[in-house]
C-alpha cells in the first residue's frame, strides 16, 4: 500500500480513538476539569505524565539533535530525565499533600500573598505559551510532510482535535487521551528503532545495539568516530561544548523540568501522597524507554545518513531524499560541480545542509523500512505534539479561570461559572497557540530554552523553599522570583535578540550560554530569597502549620498514634 | 509525643534525600560531565564509559533511585503509622 494511504489510515484511527475517549470522559465539575477528580491511578498518571512531558521536541527533534551534536546532545538526555528525580523526591509528594489545583495556588497560599500568586500566574502563562506554540508547529510539520497538506491546514486540524478533547474533558479527558497517546508514540518510536538495530547490528535491543558491531566486526561508535574525523567533524563521542557550559545547561534543564507547571500539576490528580511518588516512578520509567532509545537512533541515523549521501552521485539519491528536498529541509549546493554530494565539517567545502528535525521522521525511510512503519512514525509524532499541547492548554486555562478569576477577581463565582470560564479560556488558548503555529515567530526555538530557564529561575526555588524552609516568607519569595525571572529574561533578550547592547559568545558571563543561564538565575533566586527573608518578619504561625502539615503524608493518622 | 514522631520522620526523610541526591549528582554531573574524559579511557564493549554514563547509565540510575525512594518512604510511612 502507498505511504500516503497508510498514513491517513493510522492517523485516522488514532484521532478517532482520542475523540472517543474525550466523549467518554467529559468533565462535570471544576475538580474534574482541573485535576480529573483527583482519582487517577498511579499507573495511568505515570503514562499520562510521560505523554504530557514528551513533546514534539522529544519525539521529533531530540534524536536529531543528538545525531548532529554527539556527546553534547547528552545535556537533553540527562537534563530531561534527571529532573524527574528532583520532582519525585523534592516536589511531587508534598504538593500532592497540599492538595490544591494549580502551581500558583501553592505559591499564593504558602506565601500568603496575591502578589506572589500573580507573579506565579505570569510565569505559568509565559512558560506555557512559549511551549505550546512549538507543539502546534510540530503538528503542522508532520501533516505537511506525510499527508502533503498545507502546513497551516495541518495546524488547524491539530487545533480542532485538541480543542475538542481539552475543552470537553478538561484534565479528565486529557489524562485518558494521554494514556492512549503514550502507547501510540512509544510504539511508533520503538518499532523503527528495533528494526534498524537488527538491520545494523543484529541486536534486537537498540540500547545495546548501538554499542555493538557492524557486519565487518567494527564497533559502531568507533566507526562513527572515524567517519567524523575523516569528514572533519568533531568526534561523535567527545563533542565540542565546554564542560562548564554542559554542566550548567544540564542543571538548568533538570531544574526547569521539575519546575514546569504542566508537569507538576499532573501529580495533583492522584488519590494520595504515596500514589504521587509511585506515579513519578512510573512516569520516569516510561520516559526512560524513549530517552535511552533516542541516542541509539541518533547513532544509527547518523551512520546511515553519512554512508547514504557522502561522495555519492546526486542523481542517484533515493526517493526520500528528493521528498525532503521539496520541503526545503535538505539542500544541496554542488560547489565543485562534480555531481557528487560532499558532506564535510568544513563549512566552506560542505555541500549538503540537513535540518536536524528530519532525522527521526526520515530515519525509517533512510533505512528502507516498510511504509506502515513510516506512517506509524507520523502518527507517533502527532500523538507527542497533541498530548503536550493539551497539557499546556490546561495550565493556561486553569491559570486564567482558577488563579485569576476565582482567586483574585471574582471569588464568589459558582462552580458552574468557573467551569464555563475554564472552557472559554481553553478555547482562547488554542486559538492563540494556533496563531503562533501558523505564523511562527522567529523566537520559538530560542524561547523553549527560555521556558526552561524561567521555570528553573522562578518556580523551582520558590516551591522548594516553601516546603523545606519554615522561615521563608512572602517578601523573600517574591523578591527571589522577580529577580530570577527578570535576570533570566534580561540575559536571554541580550544574547538571543541582541537588545541591551547584545553580545556574542565571547561576552557570555562566565562562558555560560543563555540555555545554561537558568542555573545562574536559579542560584540568584535562592540567594536573594534567603537574604531578604533574614531581614523581614517570619511567616505567620498558620503558614508554619501548613508547612508542617505538607511534610507528613497523612493528616488522618495523627490522632491514632499513641 | 506525636510531634516528636513527625520530627523523626522528617529527619529520616531528609537523610534519604541527601543520600539519593548525592548518587543522582554523582552519576550525571560527575560521571557524565566532570570526569567524562577520564572515564572515556575505560571501555565497556563498544561504549566509552563516560559517554555511556552521559547517554545511558545515568538514566537507568535515575529510574532505580526513584524506585528505591518509593520503597524507603513506604516503609517509613508504615513505621510511623503515617500511611494515608
Amino acid at each position: 500500500m502507498e505511504l500516503q494511504t497508510w498514513t491517513w489510515i493510522l492517523v485516522g484511527i488514532t484521532f478517532t480513538l482520542y475523540i472517543g475517549i474525550a466523549i467518554w470522559s467529559r468533565a462535570g465539575s471544576t475538580k474534574e476539569f482541573y485535576v480529573a477528580g483527583g482519582g487517577v491511578s498511579p499507573l495511568a498518571n505515570g503514562l499520562a505524565t510521560a505523554a504530557d512531558w514528551m513533546s514534539a521536541a522529544s519525539f521529533i527533534s531530540m534524536a536529531g539533535l543528538i545525531s548532529f551534536n554527539g556527546y553534547d546532545g547528552s545535556v537533553f538526555l540527562m537534563g530531561w530525565t534527571g529532573g524527574y528525580v528532583l520532582l519525585a523526591l523534592l516536589l511531587a509528594p508534598y504538593l500532592r499533600k497540599f492538595g490544591k489545583f494549580t502551581v500558583p495556588d501553592f505559591i499564593g497560599d504558602r506565601y500568603y500573598s496575591n502578589t506572589a500568586r500573580s507573579v506565579a500566574v505570569l510565569c505559568a502563562l509565559l512558560v506555557s505559551f512559549t511551549y505550546v506554540a512549538g507543539q502546534m508547529r510540530g503538528v503542522g510539520l508532520v501533516f505537511s510532510r506525510f499527508l502533503e497538506v498545507d502546513i497551516n491546514t495541518g495546524v488547524i486540524i491539530g487545533m480542532v482535535i485538541v480543542l475538542f478533547y481539552a475543552v470537553l474533558g478538561g484534565m479528565k479527558g486529557i489524562t485518558y487521551t494521554q494514556v492512549a497517546q503514550y502507547c501510540v508514540l512509544i510504539f511508533a518510536f520503538m518499532v523503527p528503532a528495533i528494526f534498524i538495530s537488527i538491520q545494523m547490528t543484529g541486536n534486537v535491543i537498540p540500547q545495546f545495539g548501538f554499542g555493538g558491531v557492524d557486519e565487518q566486526g567494527v564497533y559502531l561508535l568507533d566507526k562513527l568516530d572515524n567517519l567524523h574525523r575523516e569528514l572533519g567533524f568533531s568526534e561523535y563521542t567527545s563533542g565540542s561544548k565546554s564542560k562548564l557550559d554542559v554542566f550548567f545547561i544540564t542543571a538548568a534543564l533538570m531544574v526547569g523540568t521539575a519546575g514546569l507547571p504542566h508537569v507538576i500539576v499532573r501529580f495533583f490528580t492522584v488519590k494520595k501522597v504515596s500514589d504521587a511518588r509511585k506515579s513519578a516512578g512510573w512516569a520516569l520509567l516510561f520516559i526512560a524507554i524513549l530517552y535511552t532509545t533516542a541516542p541509539a537512533i541518533a547513532v544509527f541515523a547518523r551512520t546511515n545518513m553519512i554512508e547514504t549521501v557522502n561522495n555519492k552521485e546526486y542523481a542517484k539519491m533515493p526517493e526520500w531524499y528528493f521528498k525532503w528536498e521539496e520541503t526545503g529541509l535538505i539542500t544541496f549546493d554542488d560547489k565543485n560541480n562534480d555531481g557528487k554530494i560532499q558532506y564535510l565539517g568544513d563549512a566552506v567545502k560542505n555541500e549538503l545542509t540537513i535540518d536536524k528535525d528530519i532525522m527521526v521522521l526520515a530515519n525509517p525511510e533512510i533505512a528502507g523500512l516498510p511504509n506502515w512503519v513510516i506512517a506509524l512514525v507520523a502518527a507517533g509524532g502527532l500523538a507527542a505534539a497533541l498530548s503536550t499541547a493539551a497539557g499546556l492548554l490546561l495550565v493556561i486555562s486553569s491559570s486564567v479561570s482558577h488563579d485569576l478569576i476565582k482567586k483574585m477577581i471574582k471569588p464568589d463565582i459558582s462552580d458552574k461559572g468557573e467551569l464555563i470560564a475554564a472552557r472559554l479560556s481553553a478555547v482562547v488558548g488554542v486559538c492563540i497557540a494556533g496563531y503562533f503555529g501558523i505564523n511562527p515567530p522567529d523566537f520559538v526555538a530560542a524561547t523553549v530554552a527560555l521556558a526552561f530557564g524561567l521555570a528553573a529561575a522562578s518556580f523551582f526555588p520558590a516551591i522548594i523553599m516553601g516546603i523545606f524552609s519554615k522561615k521563608m516568607n512572602k517578601q523573600g519569595a517574591i523578591a527571589g522570583m522577580s529577580v530570577g525571572m527578570l535576570l533570566m529574561l534580561f540575559y536571554m533578550v541580550k544574547f538571543k535578540f541582541d537588545c541591551f547592547g547584545g553580545g556574542t559568545k565571547e561576552d557570555w558571563w562566565f562562558g555560560i550560554s543563555p540555555e545554561g543561564f537558568g542555573t545562574v538565575a536559579m542560584i540568584a533566586n535562592f540567594v536573594i530569597s534567603i537574604a531578604v527573608s533574614k531581614f523581614t518578619p517570619n511567616p505567620p504561625q498558620e503558614i508554619v502549620e501548613i508547612v508542617e502539615n505538607i511534610r507528613i503524608p497523612s493528616g488522618v493518622g495523627k490522632a491514632q498514634n499513641h | 509525643m506525636e510531634n516528636n514522631d513527625h520530627k523523626a520522620y522528617w529527619k529520616t526523610n531528609l537523610k534519604y534525600l541527601a543520600i539519593l541526591l548525592s548518587i543522582w549528582f554523582l552519576v550525571s554531573f560527575v560521571f557524565g560531565i566532570l570526569l567524562v574524559d577520564e572515564l572515556n579511557t575505560i571501555r565497556m564493549g563498544g561504549f566509552k564509559l563516560g559517554f555511556w554514563f552521559a547517554q545511558q547509565g545515568s538514566i537507568y540510575v535515575f529510574v532505580i533511585l526513584i524506585y528505591i525512594y518509593i520503597r524507603l518512604m513506604n516503609r517509613l510511612d508504615k513505621k510511623y503509622n503515617l500511611n494515608d
